[in-house]
């Protein structure tokens, strides 16, 4: 039976990481994410899963990664200045493929910033935060609803792909409480990591198997033994300096994303058809934006409305054909733009491209969208 | 020539190692794997964990599950690792320059959870691996490529730190006394909670050339030359102790265990169901 919950997004993000099989988080406390660890402190041990409260936010990042390589489906939980300080660990997570979910509840900077105001300045740090060419999968949910869907998706991706999948969610989302509609456990699709089928004699942990250029993953304790390291690796997981392991390792990486970019892709769409300005936004953006676009189409205009749920892989080759039919695009953003070069990249110059920044700590008002939408179609 | 029991720890295939001819850290990758057949481990069921710098290269070496981490970072993967299976035995090796500089914060806070982990904290009082900069146990006046007219910060005492911050095992010896090394990793095992063997290693290559000690012999007649057994020391002036290292047994005490504590609390509120 599915049951409705009155939860913030914080807790609904939890929520929905315990029902993905999440039974270990380690983290560290940061505004405005802490309710995240504060659910996970009081749930972890009543269902003998593992919390730690580690002594910094790089301690967090670690000490998930080592819950994961012990078998647990692990998270840690962040906030902006958190989320720069565990970008190198993230980096071994990618190289060394040890699937986690990372979330960043999103707050405006740089440093210290605005701790309890929203902003959406940390997108493109999620794609090219760490050092090094990498492939990400990074979801933006924008309802305290989705806050739990994704949370299920971002693991069953982490499992499937062996790598880190970010969570962007903001101070808005993460603190506003909504009704959820609790799904029951028994509908969920719940994915876990492929287990090596060989003995431990035969396995060479970094070996992807044929089928879907994915290595199994064992588990420290399981009876396998293995390394694992940052350094870039060949099969046996130990360090090369051999160009044709280095190549064939730096494109696997990239490859598993690319690969099955159509399955990770995600997105969401209104009034698209006949639309002559399509609002493209994200996050709580988009709930701004989806009101906006809807009174337009009282006045008479025909706006649409295009979310990617999935920031990365971004949408691209969905967005474009919508775009080049409505030919203007409008893209609100709480940052001076980051997002909309995506945007431009996604288009190829078929649409033209009205940007909105807000940096001021605040949301836009709906009037303010649809203000733009007017002076675009008009 | 190790034992055989001792050769089925190495993992063979990702040899040869990395290290210079005559570095300590291959005596002290002996002791351990001593140690750990000694105290009756199974590979399948050890975690070896380390960070960046020569000694970290050693998981690489060793055939158990190991994980090379990030520069200072292998003792809050290595807490992870404990407390989501408290069953593996872990030995986390670092270097002194990822013990106490990069990693000091991991390093006190494993020391204060009193985790079950032994770490062994490989101090040859530089930065090998980058090429000879002075660590945070870099001695006064001592010569490095970031120190060129000899270093002027006050050091770190490993064995005060670990003691100060709660480590209930912490002991120190020197490359020059194997079986002593041996002996106090074994002991720091069979701790339940956190250990910290400081095992006083060489680098003739970055620190030797800069400082008088050129060859792999000089550094270990240096350290056979200038340590002092605590029961010694105990009765020594402080002048007398100038420049000597001090071996043995610092703290050996019992205290609960992280991984157990946290075993408790979850009994208490139901979770073990």
């Amino acid at each position: 039976m599915s049951r409705v919950e009155f939860w913030q997004g914080n807790v609904s993000l939890a929520y929905g990481a315990i029902a993905a099989g999440c039974r270990f988080f380690g983290g560290y406390p940061i505004t405005p994410s802490s309710e995240i660890a504060e659910v996970m402190a009081e749930e972890m041990p009543a269902c003998n899963g593992r919390f730690i409260q580690m002594e910094d936010e790089i301690g967090g990042i670690a000490a998930t990664i080592g819950g994961a390589v012990t078998g647990y489906k692990s998270m840690t939980a962040t906030s902006g200045p958190g989320f720069s300080l565990k970008q190198e660990n993230l980096g071994l997570a990618y190289m060394a493929e040890i699937p986690i979910v990372v979330v960043d509840v999103m707050r405006g900077g740089p440093s210290t910033g605005l701790p309890t105001s929203i902003a959406q300045q940390d997108v493109m740090q999620a794609r090219w935060g760490t050092h090094g060419d990498h492939a990400t999968i990074a979801y933006a949910p924008s309802s305290v609803q989705e806050c739990y869907e994704v949370a299920i998706k971002a693991f069953n991706m982490a499992e499937r792909f062996r790598q880190p999948v970010l969570i962007m969610s903001d101070e808005v989302l993460g603190h506003m409480r909504e009704k959820v509609i609790v799904p029951d456990k028994e509908t969920l699709a719940i994915v876990d990591r492929k287990k090596p089928s060989c003995s431990p004699e035969e396995f060479i942990p970094y070996r992807p198997d044929p089928e879907d250029n994915l290595p199994p993953m064992a588990s420290f304790g399981d009876g396998y033994r293995w390394h694992i390291t940052g350094l870039t690796h060949n099969e046996w997981g130990f360090p090369t300096n051999c160009p044709e392991e280095i190549a064939k390792k730096s494109a696997r990486l990239m490859d598993k994303v690319n690969a099955y970019r159509d399955e990770i892709v995600e997105y969401e769409t209104e009034n698209v058809e006949d639309a002559d300005v399509i609002v493209v936004a994200y996050g709580s953006v988009a709930r701004t934006a989806l009101s906006a676009v809807r009174h337009a189409r009282d006045k008479g205009l025909k706006a649409g409305y295009f979310r990617p749920v999935t920031l990365w892989p971004f949408p691209d080759r969905e967005l474009e054909p919508l775009a080049e039919k409505a030919g203007r695009l409008i893209v609100p953003e709480l940052n001076f733009g980051q997002m909309v070069h995506e945007v431009e990249r996604a288009v190829h110059g078929k649409a033209a491209i009205a940007q909105m920044s807000l940096v001021n700590g605040e949301l836009f008002q709906p009037s303010e969208i649809l203000e733009k939408i007017e002076e675009v179609a008009g | 020539m190790p034992r055989p029991e001792v050769l089925d720890w190495l993992r063979k295939r990702f040899f040869p190692h990395m290290w210079c001819p005559g570095c300590g850290h291959g005596i002290i990758m002996h002791a351990i794997l001593r140690a750990l057949v000694d105290s009756g481990k199974k590979r399948e069921e050890t975690v070896i964990a380390s960070g960046i710098g020569c000694s970290s290269r050693m998981p690489g070496y060793i055939d158990s599950c190991t994980i090379h981490t990030t520069h200072g970072r292998s003792l809050a993967f290595a807490t992870g690792i404990k407390l989501a299976n408290p069953e593996l035995t872990i030995v986390d090796v670092m270097g002194d320059g990822d013990c106490t500089a990069i990693g000091g914060n991991h390093f006190i806070h494993a020391c204060r959870r009193n985790i079950g982990i032994t770490a062994v904290v490989m101090n040859n009082n530089i930065y090998g691996m980058t090429g000879g900069q002075a660590s945070p146990t870099t001695p006064p006046g001592a010569r490095a490529t970031t120190a060129p007219y000899g270093a002027i910060d006050p050091p770190f005492d490993v064995c005060k730190l670990a003691q100060g911050a709660g480590a209930t095992y912490v002991a120190r010896a020197t490359i020059a006394q194997p079986v002593l090394c041996e002996q106090y990793i074994k002991n720091g095992i069979a701790n339940k909670g956190f250990s910290v063997i400081e095992i006083i290693s060489s680098c003739h290559t970055q620190f030797g050339r800069k400082n008088n000690r050129r060859t792999p012999v000089d550094n270990l007649n240096y350290f056979k030359n200038n340590s002092v057994p605590l029961s010694r020391a105990q009765s020594m002036s402080p002048v007398d102790l100038e420049g000597k290292i001090v071996t043995g047994e610092f703290v050996k005490r019992e205290a609960p265990e992280y991984t157990e504590l946290y075993r408790s609390l979850v009994e208490r509120v139901g979770g073990g169901k």
